[in-house]
């Protein structure tokens, strides 16, 4: 009894935060025409997350590339289609590797830091303080902080497939020695200007998710040292769970 | 906190890093379609297409001088009605071509290959070609091959009764 009386608080709760997560979605949505005639704050936040990621982002989409250009050398070998390589990982990239690995590592390097820096300023009393001086602090910071979350997540993940493309090239053509020639035409041949499209519509979501959890998490985050703590945790997996399930339904409603 | 000079800059700079690897992705990894402008279009029946797709390519001499625009099935003459435009710049092509449905290498996609012929007159906009050869279904071939050992095998056996 007690048991399914348990279950039930717990979907209920669940229940209540997808609502409470809409709601501040809703709220967010509306303050974004208001933040945009402050494009200075929008653009410190794209700094923040986007030209901060640049880094990490290059670093690991060269070696994403480069454990793809291996694997799929020896895979493609064993059927003598190595010009295949081309194609192959290049559609990896383009359609899942580049949206949901960008997203994985923003929820890591730039989520965590958006919502333990919120966090921190309704833990010492920021925001109310704001309130007090009459600035809505979700035009002031939540807005200005999704939005760049939402500009940068696409643009780090095309910066992503183009790195972990040259990072297959380098291993395949350079190392290996699949023919250039080959490598080039066929994936030109067979990736299409909609499969970019699909890689782009990917980041553009999961930015747009990664960048509401965060900013979420760290708005709700019990005002103490603890609970910024458990906020940056959540951040971190509730954006991974989210991206990988977006990623399913996306895919499988764009293929 | 840095100034605001340099943060402006290198967000700048990452943005446009952001869409110069989107315009590489769009012009150099994919393929563009020929423009519509600069092409014509033909027209062929075949009986069976195998498995050719909208946007194969249709080649002369192993050289791709247009795509496949559309597939359809005809119901008026039960055969599958296959558009191809083809470039302008090749307006030479005869009359009398054949188009045969081939298959590139052992694991690749299907493509048009256009056979030259030898009429003077050249295909224009809305034309159809006459001669065509149908994809290989490999499992029809598979089947007549397994006849005609079946059967050679059965005239042994009467020649050895």
């Amino acid at each position: 009894m007690t048991l399914l009386r348990e279950l039930l608080d717990s979907l209920r709760s669940f229940v209540a935060t997808v609502g409470a997560v809409a709601l501040f979605f809703v709220r967010v949505l509306g303050q974004i025409p208001r933040a945009l005639l402050r494009p200075g704050l929008i653009v410190e936040q794209v700094y923040n997350a986007g030209a901060l990621s640049l880094v990490i982002i290059m670093t690991c989409g060269l070696f994403v590339g480069m454990v793809l250009g291996l694997q799929g050398y020896d895979l493609l070998q064993r059927f003598g289609s190595e010009d295949a390589l081309g194609t192959g990982s290049a559609l990896a990239l383009i359609k899942e590797l580049g949206p949901v690995v960008t997203a994985l590592l923003f929820a890591g390097r730039a989520g965590t830091a958006l919502a333990s820096e919120i966090g921190l300023m309704r833990a010492t009393d920021q925001l109310a303080a704001m309130e007090m001086m009459a600035v809505d602090p979700f035009r002031r910071v939540v807005a200005p902080r999704f939005l760049g979350g939402c500009i940068a997540v696409p643009l780090l993940t095309m910066i992503f497939i183009s790195i972990g493309i040259f990072g297959v090239q380098l291993i395949g053509v350079q190392q290996l020695g699949v023919d250039a020639a080959a490598f080039w035409s066929q994936m030109r041949a067979s990736v299409d200007v909609s499969d970019v499209m699909e890689g782009v519509i990917k980041g553009c979501v999961f930015g747009v998710a990664c960048s509401l959890i965060a900013v979420y998490e760290g708005y709700t985050a019990t005002p103490t040292a603890e609970g910024v703590g458990r906020a940056t945790t959540r951040t971190v997996v509730i954006s991974a769970v989210l991206t990988l399930l977006l990623d399913y339904m996306l895919t499988a409603a764009m293929l | 906190m840095r100034s605001t000079r340099a943060v402006e800059l290198s967000t700048g700079l990452f943005v446009l890093l952001g869409f110069a690897a989107l315009f590489f992705l769009v012009t150099q990894i994919t393929n563009r379609q020929l423009s519509l402008n600069d092409s014509y279009e033909v027209y062929a029946h075949f009986e069976n297409i195998g498995s050719l797709k909208p946007g194969a390519a249709v080649s002369i001499a192993g050289v791709t001088v247009g795509r496949v625009e559309s597939i359809v099935f005809d119901q008026q003459i039960y055969k599958a009605v296959v558009r191809m435009r083809i470039n302008s710049r090749y307006d030479k092509i005869p009359v009398d071509s054949d188009a045969s449905i081939m298959t590139s290498g052992l694991l690749g996609g299907q493509y048009i290959g256009i056979t030259v012929g030898g009429a003077d007159e050249y295909l224009k906009d809305g034309d159809q070609i006459e001669f065509v050869q149908d994809a290989l279904v490999l499992e029809n071939l598979i089947n007549q091959l397994v006849a005609t050992f079946s059967r050679r095998g059965e005239q042994t056996q009467e020649t050895e009764q």
